[in-house]
């Protein structure tokens, strides 16, 4: 190995003069369209990729080691810098597998407003993804309309938790606060905004666009098998053929109440994925309108009752004993569940998002997997990028929407 | 004489137990006659040691030597045709050996069926890369942050920790603030060793707080100019304010002399 310092850079015994006709180049981890801090290092033959090696660990936090040190209710908020784009699906798929482990449920309204925020932030997500994957592709209009819309989408997040990217506004257990007021309204607004838009502005852009369509067409190309084979979900298993969605087939929240389509597009291409996640941001506009009345038919409690686990409301806190003691050995302590394993798999804007939990009936968790789809997407580039052209690959990395918040976790 | 701190697991723990805190099991139900999982345990056979059903999923308990069979027969015979997830969980120090599961999705039943091994310390295990190729990446995880190597893996190098890193981080022997060759690593890398006088080791903890940098800590209490040097704790007078009483001598507040 050899001896690395900063005059002598570490360069994993790289070779990067050949004898023959291939050239091995870097791409990233400072790369503007390698999202974040992805390394590819790509071997070419004149223009065409022969081997592509995605190196990644850039932005490692251990956050599962975290998890092992912290009680449950002190790692929700780290929860949030896995996916960054997308925070509250990363608490939300958290505080449910502890729920699922606990054996509890949050209440009627509580789930209402965790359903608005999964698809509010769904959009949000899907409209970074247009606007940075038009941008990687060259459409750098889309880039700033894409971004207004989901400035008012960061908006409505920082209305109801007062955060815009970090959110943590969903509890083990329920949710913090109630809607403010006029926020239902704004929300409204919002969908009507984003429908307009999506039709008037990025598929009028974008979807019938000539050199949109040669950019992405036929490019990046996973076959159904491969998709399954390697992992693939959420967009990238419905963008080649295959209809699974976790919100559909194995319903948490109120999906079951739902009245919600799942695109599919059997094009596997670029493409197909692109239609994709417009649709998915069209069908997240009409269940966030379905919510709105289901709001107003709920009660108002907030959070569950479970004096075990979970804190009492503050005005019992402050007015009886019993309940001020409990919160007291739980803010200490922390929560300690039974003991027993979970993995539950939630449907985040890149695909599954699942936790596995292993708990020893202690406060801190014995071990916690987080599944994170834009690990497998990234697996996934050693495949796809082989054969493809140069040009492609900033295409094919965009397409797949990957965030290396989870990446590397 | 100093506090006993096992060393097998340095992980953070309860400070407090209550004695008699009984610590309660998440209900196993049995796998149910006729349904899609007693036919996945039948035509897994003898393989599965134990299986039984927690929150909604399967779970097989298999011998370590059997996966690739197991899983074979899962994903041929059964349908589960993608593995969402493999990893390990370290009870080195319980029983001396780690556990390790898959988590496998059959997409046109959408069920889960989780397969568990127990694998003895410093063994390795079969790869099911030729099976799944999601397995690829998860494997190399796994080998990253446990050690544990997998048999016939095309590429089984470290995935998320550097090339040249030294120890497995998700062992519970190892601390959450990193061992003494985290500390040095960055320094014998951007200056080389014959700095590591001159520098020192590196902070890990980012919340740590030095009492004699004046450069990025200021004083509680008084004023310090940016970057003078560090004499000591000067006492102040009370300060008395119209809405609280601050005092901020040493005499009434206690400093500790390690996070907790």
């Amino acid at each position: 190995m050899q001896v690395a310092n900063k005059l002598t850079p570490f360069f994993e015994n790289l070779n990067f003069e050949r004898d023959d006709n291939t050239m091995v180049i870097n791409f990233g981890p400072q790369h503007p369209s390698a999202h974040g801090q992805l390394r590819l290092v790509l071997e070419l033959e004149g223009e065409q990729v022969v081997k592509a090696y995605p190196d990644i660990g850039y932005l490692h936090r251990g956050i599962e080691k975290m998890a092992e040190n912290m009680t449950y209710n002190e790692f929700l908020p780290t929860t949030d810098r896995l996916d960054y784009i997308a925070s509250t699906s990363n608490n939300y798929a958290y505080a449910l597998a502890v729920e699922k482990l606990l054996g509890i449920e949050a209440p009627r309204r509580a789930q209402v407003i965790r359903t608005m925020l999964l698809e509010l932030n769904r959009v949000i997500s899907h409209l970074f993804f247009i606007a940075t994957h038009a941008l990687d592709v060259g459409a750098m209009s889309v880039f700033l309309y894409a971004f207004r819309e989901r400035e008012f989408g960061m908006d409505l997040m920082e209305d109801y938790c007062g955060a815009r990217l970090t959110h943590s506004a969903v509890r083990i257990g329920g949710v913090p606060l109630d809607l403010p007021e006029g926020w239902l309204e704004n929300l409204a607004a919002f969908c009507d905004k984003v429908d307009y838009e999506l039709e008037h502005t990025y598929e009028a852009l974008l979807t019938e666009n000539r050199i949109w369509k040669m950019r992405l067409e036929d490019v990046g190309v996973i076959s159904a098998e491969d998709a399954l084979n390697w992992g693939c979900t959420g967009p990238m298993l419905r963008g080649s053929g295959v209809k699974y969605d976790i919100r559909k087939e194995e319903p948490y929240e109120l999906y079951n109440e739902l009245d919600f389509d799942i695109p599919v597009s059997d094009r596997c291409d670029s493409y197909g994925r692109y239609r994709l996640y417009m649709e998915e941001m069209k069908q997240s506009t009409r269940i966030l309108r379905q919510l709105i009345p289901m709001y107003q038919e709920s009660e108002p409690q907030l959070m569950a009752h479970a004096p075990q686990y979970i804190s009492a409301p503050k005005e019992e806190i402050m007015t009886q004993n019993y309940a001020l003691m409990q919160h007291f050995v739980l803010v200490t302590q922390g929560m300690r569940p039974p003991r027993g394993e979970v993995y539950v798999p939630t449907e985040s804007p890149k695909g599954e998002l699942g936790f596995y939990i292993k708990s020893e009936g202690e406060p801190y968790a014995y071990r916690l997997k987080c599944r994170a789809p834009s690990f497998f997407h990234t697996g996934l580039l050693q495949k796809i990028l082989v054969g493809t052209y140069i040009a492609d690959v900033v295409t094919i990395i965009g397409s797949t929407n990957i965030v290396f918040g989870e990446v590397d976790r | 004489m100093r506090k006993y701190v096992p060393k097998d697991n340095v992980q953070k723990k309860a400070y407090y137990t209550d004695r008699f805190h009984v610590v309660p099991r998440v209900p196993r139900e049995k796998v149910e006659e006729g349904s899609h999982f007693a036919q996945v345990v039948k035509t897994v056979g003898a393989d599965a040691q134990e299986s039984y059903i927690e929150i909604g999923q399967l779970v097989l308990h298999i011998k370590p030597e059997d996966n690739f069979k197991v899983i074979k027969i899962l994903k041929e015979q059964c349908g589960y045709t993608q593995c969402s997830e493999q990893s390990a969980v370290d009870y080195l120090a319980k029983d001396n050996e780690f556990e390790l599961f898959w988590q496998l999705l059959n997409v046109n039943e959408a069920k889960r069926v989780r397969v568990v091994c127990r694998l003895k310390k410093g063994l390795a295990i079969e790869s099911i890369v030729p099976l799944f190729n999601s397995a690829n990446f998860a494997e190399r995880e796994m080998f990253d942050m446990f050690g544990i190597k997998v048999n016939n893996h095309p590429f089984l190098k470290r995935i998320l920790m550097p090339d040249d890193w030294e120890g497995h981080p998700l062992l519970k022997t190892y601390p959450l603030h990193g061992d003494e060759f985290a500390s040095w690593y960055e320094v014998d890398k951007i200056f080389g060793k014959e700095y590591r006088d001159i520098i020192g080791p590196e902070n890990r903890d980012p919340a740590k707080i030095d009492i004699e940098d004046t450069k990025r800590f200021s004083r509680v209490g008084y004023e310090v100019p940016f970057g003078a040097e560090y004499n000591g704790d000067q006492e102040k007078e009370i300060e008395y304010s119209e809405t609280l009483l601050v005092n901020y001598n040493k005499k009434t507040s206690k400093t500790l002399d390690e996070r907790r």
